[in-house]
């Protein structure tokens, strides 16, 4: 694999996290629907559009639009380049579905805006979240140290990989009520952290709520704020607290199942910093009243985090695999032998 | 203090009266608690630019003498009342990347000019729930954007996503009987036809939508009527 298409691969990945830096400012801004037609902008070619109109909400949706178009073109080189330079059919095909994804991707933010449905946009983030997970591990399987890691790296016990995969997993589930908290267009639905309204569990009576929507004067004409708003923003406050729990477990494990690996350990402690400062930011969320830069960076830390879990998730599972073949036992556990399954896909085949 | 202002409102009511005839329905909406202090629209650099002096601001409690409470929009329910073929367009107009008026009454079918009057684009975006919902672009001396809407709904929310601050509401009602409280609370609906309805006001920020709105029973005869209504801010926690 050439260094060169490593390098290019990884940019891809750090471009989309940037879109999705570049998306969340978008909702975060509340401007989604800021350019009313698409694949056009009020009416001109995208491309075209003239920058003394890129006003107000339109500066956020567009830019958005126009760099969306650049990482469309960058996974499409990546495809091919994958197609003509790796050794593993798998890996280039899996370049392929990301080039998929990623149009998907732009006819799902197209729709959300021409069919003007607002809950689109939670399967918006909840996709753009899958495709940086696949374009980070397509960036590691190019590298010449995951070569080394399947064919000579350690082994490790599945009970590693699956507290890996499972905390992932539910990072996962964590950011997509997030995207359900962000999309529902009602603002903060309990303005103080860590209690809730004052309390430990917030009232959700219909008196109540009318109270707290009477007072609000926002200056964005927020939907009112619903019990199931409340019910959403405590589950993901739970959530995160639980995940406070997985990540430290899971790193732990991370550690001390792969004692030799330096490298092993060095993402260990970047997945937990990564979760400190997510808990941080998603407070700060709460005490800035949802202020976009914020808000916007809680969502990028959030992808942040789900990426260094897919990471660390795809390493274990080959040192898994290769754990419990040289134990001459039968392959882990159903989820880990689909899931290897998966991550054996990207494994270049050997000579 | 009281007392006087009492008797000047009561001298006020009985003049308007004095004024109006038969199927004439007057009124004075008023305002009881004080509201939460209204906000400064966040303009961003080019709206901002058409305001060189004071600054707008949040319209969710507007009001004016006696602490009358303007923009509540007031119509009547029930009974017989006929949409009124001759309707004229409605205006609402674009201007200093504010709506106005913040609060309009439509009649359904009723033809309603959305204007741009701005140096600026503007998206308009309706969002009704049981009408249909548009967004349409229009840009900087932009012609004129023509909407009717089918169904009776209060209210439609009319708002703009390049400036997020900016945002109005339409009653569309299946008859021309309503009217918008002006800046001291004052509202005047006139030739209804004699019987029984019901008379509805609904401020936006308050009730809503029509289930919460407040209500009285009236009965339009001989003679002009009077009704009034007080709109009370939620107590704080
Ligand atoms: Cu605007």
């Amino acid at each position: 694999m050439p260094p060169a298409l490593t390098r290019f691969a990884w940019a891809t990945a750090l471009a989309t996290l940037g879109l999705i830096a570049l998306g969340g400012l978008v909702t975060s801004h509340g401007v989604g629907m800021a350019v009313p037609d698409w694949p056009t902008t009020y009416g001109y070619n995208m491309f075209l559009f003239p920058i003394s109109q890129w006003v107000g909400g339109v500066f956020y949706e567009h830019t958005h639009r126009l760099y969306a178009s650049l990482v469309g073109l960058l996974t499409l080189i990546l495809a091919v380049w994958l197609q003509w330079r790796s050794p593993s059919r798998t890996l280039s095909r899996w370049g392929w579905v990301a080039l998929g994804l990623v149009v998907l991707q732009g006819v799902l933010g197209g729709l959300r805006v021409n069919l003007m449905m607002d809950s689109l946009g939670i399967g918006h983030a909840a996709l753009a979240q899958a495709f940086l997970v696949l374009l980070v591990l397509l960036a590691v399987a190019t590298t010449q140290r995951w070569q080394r890691w399947c064919e000579s790296g350690p082994s490790v016990d599945p009970a590693v990989g699956r507290w890996v995969l499972g905390t992932t997993l539910l990072i996962f589930v964590q950011l997509v009520l997030g995207a359900s908290m962000r999309h529902q267009h009602a603002g903060l639905a309990i303005p103080d952290f860590p209690l809730a309204y004052g309390g430990i569990w917030p009232p959700t009576d219909a008196a109540f709520l009318d109270r707290i929507n009477a007072l609000r004067s926002d200056v964005r004409d927020f939907h009112p704020i619903t019990a199931a708003h409340v019910h959403l923003h405590m589950a993901h406050r739970l959530l995160g607290i639980v995940l406070v729990g997985l990540v430290a477990m899971a790193a732990m494990k991370l550690r001390r199942g792969f004692r030799g690996s330096n490298g092993l350990r060095g993402l260990a402690y970047l997945w937990k910093g990564l979760i400190a400062v997510q808990v941080l930011l998603g407070a700060s969320t709460v005490w800035f009243n949802k202020a976009a830069d914020v808000a916007t960076a809680h969502v990028v830390v959030g992808a942040a985090c789900l990426a260094v879990g897919a990471i660390g998730s795809a390493l274990c599972v080959v040192a898994a695999r290769r754990g419990t073949l040289a134990d001459g036992r039968k392959v882990g556990s159903p989820v880990l032998s689909r899931a290897g399954a998966r991550s054996d896909a990207a494994v270049p085949s050997a000579g | 203090m009281t007392h006087t202002l009492k008797v000047l409102a009561g001298a006020l009511i009985v003049a308007s009266v004095a004024t109006a005839q038969a199927g004439d329905i007057t009124g004075k909406v008023t305002l009881k608690g004080t509201p939460p202090a209204e906000k400064a629209l966040p303009l961003d650099p080019a709206c901002g630019k058409l305001w060189p002096n004071e600054k707008p601001k949040t319209r969710f409690f507007v009001t004016g003498a006696d602490n009358g409470l303007a923009e509540v929009l007031v119509y009547l329910k029930g009974g017989d009342l006929k949409p009124d073929a001759a309707a004229k367009p409605a205006l609402l107009d674009q201007k200093g990347c504010e709506y106005v008026p913040h609060i309009l009454g439509l009649q359904t079918g009723q033809k309603l000019i959305v204007r741009n009057s701005d140096p600026v684009l503007h998206n308009v975006h309706g969002t009704p729930k049981i009408n249909k919902e548009f967004n349409l672009a229009q840009m900087a001396g932009g012609k004129d954007i023509e909407r009717t809407f089918e169904s009776s709904e209060v209210f439609v929310r009319m708002k703009c996503d390049v400036h997020v601050w900016m945002f109005s509401y339409v009653g569309v009602l299946p008859h021309s009987y309503h009217a918008v409280t002006d800046k001291d609370g004052n509202f005047k609906i006139s030739g209804v036809p004699a019987g029984k309805y019901t008379l509805v006001a609904a401020h936006r920020k308050s009730h809503g939508s029509e289930e919460k709105a407040l209500t009285q029973e009236i009965t339009v005869g001989d003679a002009a009527v009077s009704a009034n209504f007080t709109v009370e801010v939620a107590a704080a926690q």
